[in-house]
């Protein structure tokens, strides 16, 4: 099929970008978005023209390497899906289709569709872990997690670390990257103990940094490649207000 | 000329050596530590683990990764599980049996005494992810659920969902970043290993590229750790990531350093096919499916019929035929060589004849689709979301990829490579697997050599090196190497053909995949040479790379990479010629048994080849580590 595309190009961060139009006459449907892409590199290297950058590496929808906004929306079109699982077939011949960075003041562009996310390893950083070092754990029975607990700590933790919520929050905000961390962990005995400094140090780390605050306008679970609770983000809400009364 | 060379085993019983070498291992003082650096390269779960730990430790370490975060390293896309031996089960596990698993599933080609401290350090490491906070299945108590894995007759395998490779990765992901917000680990991601920096014969530094501005970096330190991960990506179309490479040990390789049974690569029966000559990677489907899928292909070959329109007659259940005691759980080398068998034939099925069934049909008639949707569902929605196919109405289409590299850099009992200073942990070693890897035996190997071994192991080297200034970046070894690896980046950009990184790189993976893949031949390994050679040349003088080597070039690294591959191809197809025996997935067609299965050759064959740079790809220098079987009596594996 035949495939047009808008392309954001943007030499580096301190340089504007702008669309520039490609089109592609030979596009499978059977082929992932970014074989598409690869499809048009391709072409480009062959003219001498500089490949467009994107970020990519597992390409099976669980390293959060990729993510680009696809006619607006991040990942595109198809529900909890990352841009690499995203298939031609939800395209049709003739379409055009935009494509452009995740859009965040705390993920400036590095080149074309690349962006830089440092910042969520710092919010990670600030917190985003159980206080424990090689050789102190104790034998792994000892610490009972009921089947329950066990499932909706998972449910938190299948976080990729996109940034997709963030690109999609009209505040850019790391809301729901940062309530999943904090209700992973809450969520398990092993993690509790720490909960309070935990949140407290993570949530001022998001404010520190370049994210909006959050209005609760949950566009972040719909885009998410994970669906990712909303439900994370008043968890983190409630151990922050109730650490913040300890305090 | 050919050296025997020397593995450091310690003395003693089996089950003693690991502790003896504890007990007399060098200590460095902790008002010392912070005077030692370590590099480490690869922040997979081997390299976060080693990181943290040493951290920890009080040592100050560097962690470099090429992903934009350590989280992203590919042990993130381990689905099925991890083995350790608690016994939980009361199902007569112990470490004996483990370590007598792993070396059969080795098909007798590892070393006993690492084989065996593998299984012995296995139970630590889940009690360390539970402690922080990795999820695994819970049965309704309370207590840590387990499953089996890969035909062993115990269930020692915990999961997570089926990401159990991400939850224990974000473990120690996360462990490294707590000891990066106080200042004991450095953090390089987006930076490129491009050559190692020897002084006096010992590793002391790497040169690295910043992916980001293209600059080139000198980072020095008193040990270089390389958890680079495995390098299956040669043969291009695998179930790695695409930026999984082998350039930092093979230019460690370059610098001396063996590289250990290089052409030993798992080929997973359960990935998803190629559908066009577009395809960048195939998606791994969890091996569990063969629990309740039935494998087959139509008995005719070229049968143009769908699947539910050929007759049970006409087809050919050939797995549950052949090896009627596994059927179609039958480990994973036999499984994917006999579809290769059944796809040769003609008899491969999908648009491109590449592929055989794997069929629920029987399973969810036995036991209702809801069942099959509870233990599945989220591979059968992948597997739609990947070909837009519903898996309980049609059978799904499998074939064979390449998946894991047992070869690697030859390292001693310390996980320390030929190279003082230079260790190298996770997939970018040899050790442990053998000729073949037992399922859920790679995350754990790759926590068990960071978490538990190199904080012994690198202590025992470092004790000596206090002494020893840590070398300025300024030393000539610095300059030249990374002059050197600047040269050859800008040699690539000049170069101005008009054959992309990634067109090579296509090819040379066929070539591979065809010769030295799933079944060897002499004639046809010679052949591979051959024309390995022929497009080593034709890359030399037609490569394009379009943009500028001091800046971020997608192009540029995957350039570096294939150069790379071109050379380490030829060095597997060496090693696989040179071994005239079949063991485990390395199956030589000259050596079969009757029934056409692997025919080992424990008279001449039982060492690991370490392979020496000559200075010419083409004629590398052979070292035999031989393998000593002390404890336990090699027998055939059999899985009729
Ligand atoms: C799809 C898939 C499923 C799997 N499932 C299982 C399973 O269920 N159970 C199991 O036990 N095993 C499984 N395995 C195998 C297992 O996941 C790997 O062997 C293991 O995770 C490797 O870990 P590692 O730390 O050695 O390497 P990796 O996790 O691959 O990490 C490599 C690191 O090195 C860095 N790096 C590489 N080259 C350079 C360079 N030149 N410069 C700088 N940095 C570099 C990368 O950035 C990365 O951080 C699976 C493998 C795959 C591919
Ligand atoms: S919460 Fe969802 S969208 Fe946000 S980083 Fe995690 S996986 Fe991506
Ligand atoms: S490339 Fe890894 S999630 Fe898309």
């Amino acid at each position: 099929m035949k495939i047009h595309l808008k392309v954001w190009r943007q030499k580096n961060r301190h340089t504007k970008g702008k669309m520039h139009d490609y089109t592609l006459t030979e596009v499978d449907e059977e082929m992932s978005f970014l074989e598409m892409l690869d499809m048009l590199n391709l072409q480009l290297a062959k003219k001498g023209e500089r490949p467009v950058e994107f970020d990519h590496d597992c390409r099976e929808g669980i390293c959060g390497q990729c993510g680009v906004m696809i006619n607006g929306i991040a990942h595109g079109p198809l529900k909890n899906t990352t841009t690499c699982q995203l298939h031609m077939r939800s395209f049709k011949d003739g379409d055009t289709i935009y494509v452009e960075p995740f859009q965040a003041k705390a993920f400036p562009v590095i080149r074309d569709l690349k962006v830089n996310r440092t910042s969520l390893d710092e919010i990670i950083a600030a917190g985003g872990y159980v206080s424990v070092n090689t050789g102190q754990a104790p034998e792994a029975n000892t610490i009972l997690v009921s089947h329950e607990e066990a499932e909706n700590a998972f449910d938190a933790a299948a976080c990729i670390g996109c940034g997709a919520c963030v690109a999609t929050c009209k505040n850019a905000s790391a809301a729901l990257f940062t309530g999943a961390k904090i209700a992973q962990l809450a969520r398990l005995p092993q993690g509790k103990k720490e909960s309070n400094k935990r949140t407290i140090n993570m949530v001022n780390r998001m404010e520190d940094l370049d994210f909006g605050h959050c209005t609760n306008t949950e566009a972040c679970q719909v885009e998410c490649p994970q669906d990712i609770s909303v439900l994370t983000i008043a968890e983190m809400n409630y151990e922050y207000n109730k650490a913040k009364l300890k305090d | 000329m050919e050296k025997e060379i020397k593995a450091n085993i310690p003395k003693g019983n089996l089950q003693d050596k690991w502790s003896n070498y504890k007990a007399q291992a060098k200590l460095v003082s902790p008002n010392n530590r912070k005077k030692l650096e370590i590099i480490v390269v690869g922040t997979g779960l081997a390299g976060s683990s080693a990181a943290a730990s040493l951290a920890e430790m009080g040592y100050k370490v560097k962690a470099f990764c090429f992903q934009d975060s350590p989280r992203r390293a590919h042990s993130v896309a381990a689905q099925g599980g991890v083995n350790a031996m608690k016994n939980y089960q009361n199902d007569g596990d112990s470490v004996y049996r483990m370590f007598h698993d792993t070396l059969k599933g080795g098909d007798f080609r590892s070393r006993e005494a690492n084989t065996y401290r593998l299984a012995e350090c296995s139970a630590s490491l889940i009690d360390q992810a539970v402690a922080q906070g990795v999820p695994f299945g819970r049965e309704y108590s309370g207590y840590l659920k387990n499953r089996s894995f890969g035909g062993v007759q115990v269930s020692r395998t915990f999961y997570a969902r089926g990401q159990t490779g991400q939850q224990l990765l974000l473990g120690a992901y996360q462990a490294l970043m707590r000891q990066k917000e106080i200042g004991k680990i450095k953090l390089y991601a987006r930076h490129e290993m491009l050559d190692l920096v020897l002084i006096d014969g010992k590793a002391k530094g790497i040169i690295a590229r910043n992916l980001d501005t293209g600059k080139m970096e000198r980072h020095a330190a008193h040990a270089v750790v390389l958890a680079t991960g495995g390098f299956g990506k040669i043969y291009y179309l695998s179930t790695l990531a695409m930026g999984c490479n082998a350039s930092a040990i093979w230019r460690a390789h370059k610098k001396g350093a063996f590289m250990a049974n290089p052409s030993w690569t798992q080929i997973h029966p359960t990935s998803l096919p190629q559908s066009g000559p577009y395809q960048s990677k195939l998606t791994l489907m969890s091996e569990s499916l063969r629990n309740d899928g039935r494998i087959w292909v139509p008995k005719a070959q070229n049968d143009q019929r769908p699947p539910h329109e050929i007759p049970e007659n006409e087809r050919d259940y050939y797995l549950e035929r052949k090896y009627p005691s596994f059927g179609n759980l039958a480990p994973r080398d036999i499984a994917s060589r006999a579809a290769k068998e059944q796809i040769d034939a003609g008899k491969g099925v999908g648009a491109l004849k590449n592929a055989v069934y794997l069929d629920f049909k029987d399973a969810i008639h036995e036991y209702g689709k809801e069942t099959i949707a509870e233990r599945y569902g989220n591979l059968f929605s992948m597997y739609e979301k990947i070909t837009g196919i519903n898996a309980y109405q049609e059978p799904m289409k499998i074939s064979p990829s390449a998946h894991f590299s047992m070869g690697g850099l030859w390292v001693d009992y310390d996980l320390m490579t030929n190279i003082p200073g230079l260790f190298a942990i996770g997939e970018a070693n040899f050790s442990d697997h053998g000729a073949n890897r037992l399922g859920a035996n790679s995350l754990l190997q790759a926590c068990v050599d960071g978490y538990y071994i190199a904080p012994y192991t690198l202590q025992n080297y470092l004790a000596d090196q206090i002494q020893v200034p840590q070398s300025a970046i300024n030393h000539p070894a610095f300059e030249i190497a990374e002059n050197q690896a600047k040269k050859q980046l800008k040699e690539f950009v000049s170069c101005q053909g008009n054959k992309t990184s990634e067109e090579f790189h296509r090819e040379l993976g066929k070539v591979l995949y065809d010769n030295c893949g799933l079944s060897r031949s002499a004639e046809g390994l010679q052949e591979a040479i051959q024309k390995i050679q022929q497009l080593r040349q034709e890359f030399k003088k037609n490569l394009l790379v379009p943009g500028d080597v001091e800046d971020i070039n997608s192009e540029l690294e995957k350039a570096g990479r294939v150069a790379d591959y071109m050379e380490l191809a030829e060095l597997m197809c060496i090693d696989a010629l040179q071994r005239n025996e079949s063991c485990g997935a390395h199956f030589r067609e000259e050596f079969q048994t009757d029934e056409g299965e692997a025919l080992r050759n424990d008279k001449d064959f039982a060492f690991t080849a370490a392979w020496e740079w000559s200075g010419d790809s083409s004629s590398p220098i052979l070292n035999k580590e031989n393998l000593k079987f002390e404890f336990v009596q090699p027998t055939q594996r059999s899985y009729k």
